[in-house]
Order: structure tokens, then C-alpha cells, then sequence
């Protein structure tokens, strides 16, 4: 099932609680296939749980996810193999394997992934392109550890866009974390890139206002597991709904002052 | 709000912590049985060799100075220990042979496990247990690659495979340590030396230690991959789990060797009778 017309991605009702804390409380949701949908919402309110979700990575206590038509929360780790083939993610930590080059790292899905004898000079001249798409052409020898965070945020995507075929979806989780304006800018531009080039859907995680109006076509907040507001970039800065207002004003909650005490 | 009687809480704590102990003991299992499960898949492919090489360099060569070292001191120490009574019996000649049965069948694999145990068990958690941490373990899983197949089973398997090796080496450096100090120390004399390890030490003695090395590898390997796959997070969640892994493979190793002592010198019992080695 790949109707252009049907969402790629689908929740539905889905809750996830760890110990007595609920994180996600009855999520519906549906990613538009070739567009960019943003999730945002404070640290800890459940959407890098929630993209995990959509790759298997974590499963629903209740509720159903689906991918291209298909349940998948109910697959094995084995029967989810060709899911995440169609399905790359960007770790908010980037998740590099130290003990492997870039271009090692760049190549390491299509490597895993390739069936019967492996063609290594093929895939390591695919991997050498994504790196040079990123902007990091003679990066192939060196080891994470020697990167600096903007450079590992490069080579992260470029290693979500190193397969064969390209992913169908990317999945960001906080893309632009921990790194400075003009850093951020370049990512921001990249997921734009990787987004026209590849017709590829994205869905980025985070807390940053500036990414979430660059990147997004539609954005989505997420506040105490559920989501209190959906809609263009435009119609986002322009909410009225109180706790997306002071997210983008960067207003605290009521309940979360302190107060210093003597 | 009523206070937990002090009875109730020791008794709750108990459950609870009983409870934790066969819940781990349980995954520890089924973690184990699914890291084997692949090693045919592994020994047959040219990546799965891909993956096995690099550890068996890592955890077997890089391992041969320390282990031989401490082959090589034990045996020298035992010689110490036993001269003067061997001497003042006036069977000093038959030390040599009571210390090689000592250290190819006891103290070779046990010490040889203990370092490997406390080189690369330490190393291997800590490393597993940093990619659980900066979710390298995740990033596996979501390209479609199992993280126990493609880190566990190559590390169990050199494990398993270099163990009996190395404590061929502790064995060897053991004799010749002892025959040092033995010749050079004590001035004993090399051929009654040599005709009692001839005549006492059997093939026997030297297949038991490899046999249990084969054991005491298997589960360094599968401890130390386990806790660095559960280990909570950050750099004292990392560091937690490494010292957990030397313990629990310490004590197992103990434990193995005891249960295994039973059952070999049952075996020697059937299939030999009994041997004295005086």
C-alpha cells in the first residue's frame, strides 16, 4: 500500500507509561507523505519517545502504529528488519560507532543491509557522495571522536541518507541540540535539502523554535502527552492556545517558577 | 498516612529484591540463548570472521603478556611455598611435578580467567555499556542490524575460543617459572625434576585446566556483554556495571571450578581409579 493519498505514517490512541508517569496519552497521528512535520514541546514531555515509536524501537502500552498501511507495533525485531531499511533516524546524540571511520559509519547501513556478496568499493563510493553532500569531502578517515558537534550532526544525516534506495522517511531526533546559531542554520538547510532532493518525509522532534519554523510544513505541540496544537508554521507563532503562546515566547509555565528560598 | 511496620518493610524489601534477582537471572538466560543461537550463522559467514578477528586480537593477544606474567609468578611462588617442606621430607625432586599439576589443572585456568575477567571483561562492559548510554545500541537496532548478533556473539565467541588458549600459556610460564626458581634459587637439580614431571603429570591434568578455561571464557564473555547491554545510564551507571561484571565473573569463575573439580575427579575416579601423586 503506497497511495500517495494515505498517510505514510499513522498513531492511533497511543499510550506509552514508564513506572507511574504517563508520556504519551492517546496519540493520534498522521504523517503526510514528502513533508516535513515538526513536533515540538518542552525537554521531557515524550517526543523522542514518541518518534521511537514509529520505528519500533519502543512499543505502545495502548494504541496501534502503522507504516504504510501496515500495523507494526506488533512485529518482531526481525519482521521490522525491512521496515527500518525504508526508515532512517537521527540519534540526538548522533550515536556514531567510535570504533569506526566516517566513511565506515556513512557506509555502515548499506553494508549491513546489502544481500549476498558485498560490493565494498560500490558502497564506500555512495558513502564518499553523502559525505560530500553534507559538506564534508576528506572526512572519510577520520574517527568521530576527532569531529566537532556540528561536523558529527553532518555526519549523522549523511549517514540516515546513505542507502540504497534513498529512506523513504527520516526521522530527527532534536537535530539542532547543542549547537550554536549558525551550526543550527546549516542543519536547518540540510533537512530543507534533504526534503526537496530526495522527496523524502520528515519528521523532526524538537525544541527549537527557529528549526521548527524553517523545516516545517505542518507542526504539531506536545504538552503533558498529548498535542494541543496542529498546524502551519505561521499558524503556530500565531496561536492563541496559552501554553503554545509561552512556548514560542519562551515563557515559562506557571507551575514551573521557582522560587528561591532562604 | 500509617508507618510500614518494621517486620513488613524488611520482608517487602526482601520480596522485592528476590524478585529483581530471578527477573535478571531469567534475562541473563534468554540473553545468553540468543547470542548463541547465532554463532553457526556467524562461524559461516565472512563477516560474521569480520567481526570475530578484531576481538580475538583484542581480547586474546592483547591479553598474552598480562596472563603469562601471572603464570609465570604463581609458579614461582609455589615453589617457594612448598621447598621447605618437599625438602625436609627429602622429596624435594617431586615438588616440580606437584606444582605443575597445581597450576595446569587449577591454578592456570582460574588465574587466567581472573585476568581475563578483570582485562577484558572490564573493557568489553565498559564499552557496550557507553554505546548503551549514547544510544549506539539503538542506532543498530533502528538500521536493521541486531545488536546482540553484531556485538555479543563475536565477543562470547573469542571469549570462549582464546580462554583455553591463554591458560596454555599461564601453564607454560608456570613450569618454566618454577623450574627457575627450582634450578636457580633452591639449586635442585634438573633431571630428577623432569623425571617426576613426567612420570606424575598426565595429559589428564593439562586437557582439565582447557576444559574449564573453555567454561570460565564462556561466561566472562556473556557476564560482561550482559551488564554492559543493562547498564543504567551514565558515566556512574557505566562504571557500576564494569565492577558488577568482575564480581559476578570472579565468582562464577570460583563457582565453576568448583562444580567442574567434582565432576572431572569423578570422571578420573570411574575411568582411572585413584592416583597418588606421592
Amino acid at each position: 500500500m503506497t497511495d500517495s493519498h494515505h498517510p505514510i505514517i499513522e498513531l492511533r490512541r497511543v499510550t506509552k507509561s514508564f513506572g507511574r508517569q504517563r508520556v504519551l496519552d492517546e496519540i493520534d497521528l498522521q504523517i503526510e507523505r514528502g513533508k516535513t512535520t515538526v513536533i515540538m514541546g518542552r525537554s521531557g514531555t515524550g517526543k523522542s519517545v514518541l518518534l521511537k515509536h514509529i520505528v519500533g524501537l519502543l512499543r505502545p502500552d495502548k494504541g496501534e502504529v502503522y507504516y504504510e498501511g501496515l500495523r507494526i507495533d506488533r512485529l518482531n525485531e526481525r519482521a521490522l528488519v525491512p521496515i527500518r531499511r525504508q526508515i532512517s533516524f537521527v540519534f540526538q546524540l548522533n550515536a556514531l560507532f567510535d570504533s569506526m571511520t566516517v566513511l565506515e559509519n556513512v557506509a555502515f547501513p548499506m553494508t549491513e543491509n546489502s544481500t549476498g556478496r558485498i560490493d565494498r568499493v560500490k558502497i564506500h563510493k555512495l558513502a564518499s557522495q553523502c559525505l560530500n553532500m553534507v559538506g564534508l569531502a576528506g572526512f572519510d578517515h577520520k574517527r568521530p571522536a576527532e569531529l566537532s558537534g556540528g561536523e558529527k550532526k553532518r555526519v549523522a544525516i549523511a549517514r540516515a541518507i546513505a542507502m540504497d534506495p534513498p529512506p523513504k522517511v527520516i526521522l530527527y531526533d532534536e537535530p539542532t541540540a547543542g549547537l550554536d546559531p549558525q551550526r543550527s542554520d546549516v542543519i536547518n538547510k540540510l533537512i530543507r535539502q534533504m526534503q526537496q532532493r530526495f522527496n523524502v518525509t520528515g519528521v523532526v522532534v524538537t525544541h527549537d523554535m527557529k528549526c521548527t519554523v524553517e523545516v516545517g510544513d505542518r507542526v504539531l505541540m506536545l504538552f503533558n502527552g498529548r498535542f494541543v496544537a496542529d498546524g502551519t508554521p505561521q499558524e503556530i507563532l500565531e496561536s492563541d492556545e496559552p501554553h503554545v503562546r509561552r512556548f514560542v515566547q519562551g515563557l515559562a509555565e506557571p507551575g514551573d517558577i521557582i522560587t528561591l528560598t532562604s | 498516612m500509617r508507618r510500614e511496620n518494621i517486620v513488613t518493610a524488611s520482608l517487602r524489601g526482601l520480596g522485592t529484591a528476590t524478585l529483581n534477582g530471578l527477573s535478571h537471572f531469567g534475562r541473563f538466560w534468554t540473553f545468553s540463548a540468543y547470542a548463541m543461537s547465532f554463532i553457526p550463522l556467524e562461524l559461516v559467514s565472512v563477516r560474521g570472521w569480520r567481526r570475530l578477528l578484531p576481538q580475538c586480537f583484542f581480547i586474546g593477544t592483547r591479553s598474552v603478556p598480562v596472563i603469562m606474567l601471572t603464570g609465570m609468578f604463581i609458579g614461582m611462588v609455589l615453589i617457594v611455598q612448598g621447598w621447605a617442606q618437599f625438602d625436609a621430607a627429602n622429596m624435594a625432586d617431586r615438588l616440580g611435578a606437584i606444582v605443575m599439576i597445581s597450576v595446569c589443572s587449577e591454578l592456570g585456568p582460574v588465574l587466567a580467567g581472573v585476568m581475563l575477567a578483570g582485562r577484558a571483561g572490564g573493557a568489553l562492559t565498559a564499552e557496550l555499556g557507553t554505546m548503551n548510554v549514547t544510544e549506539q545500541l539503538l542506532a543498530l537496532r533502528s538500521m536493521g542490524a541486531d545488536p546482540v548478533r553484531f556485538l555479543v556473539t563475536p565477543r562470547f565467541l573469542a571469549c570462549l575460543l582464546l580462554a583455553p588458549i591463554l591458560t596454555c600459556y599461564a601453564d607454560l610460564m608456570g613450569t618454566l617459572g618454577a623450574y627457575v626458581v627450582y634450578l636457580g634459587v633452591y639449586g635442585g637439580e634438573s633431571e630428577p625434576y623432569w623425571f617426576y614431571v613426567r612420570q606424575t603429570v598426565e595429559l589428564w591434568d593439562l586437557g582439565s585446566g582447557l576444559f574449564k578455561a573453555f567454561f570460565f571464557g564462556g561466561a566472562i564473555g556473556l557476564v560482561s556483554c550482559y551488564n554492559g547491554f543493562h547498564c543504567k545510564p551514565g558515566a556512574q551507571g557505566v562504571g557500576q556495571a564494569c565492577t558488577q561484571s568482575f564480581v559476578i565473573s570472579f565468582i562464577l569463575i570460583l563457582m565453576l571450578d568448583l562444580f567442574l573439580g567434582f565432576l572431572l575427579n569423578g570422571l578420573y575416579s570411574v575411568w582411572f581409579g585413584f592416583r597418588s601423586l606421592i
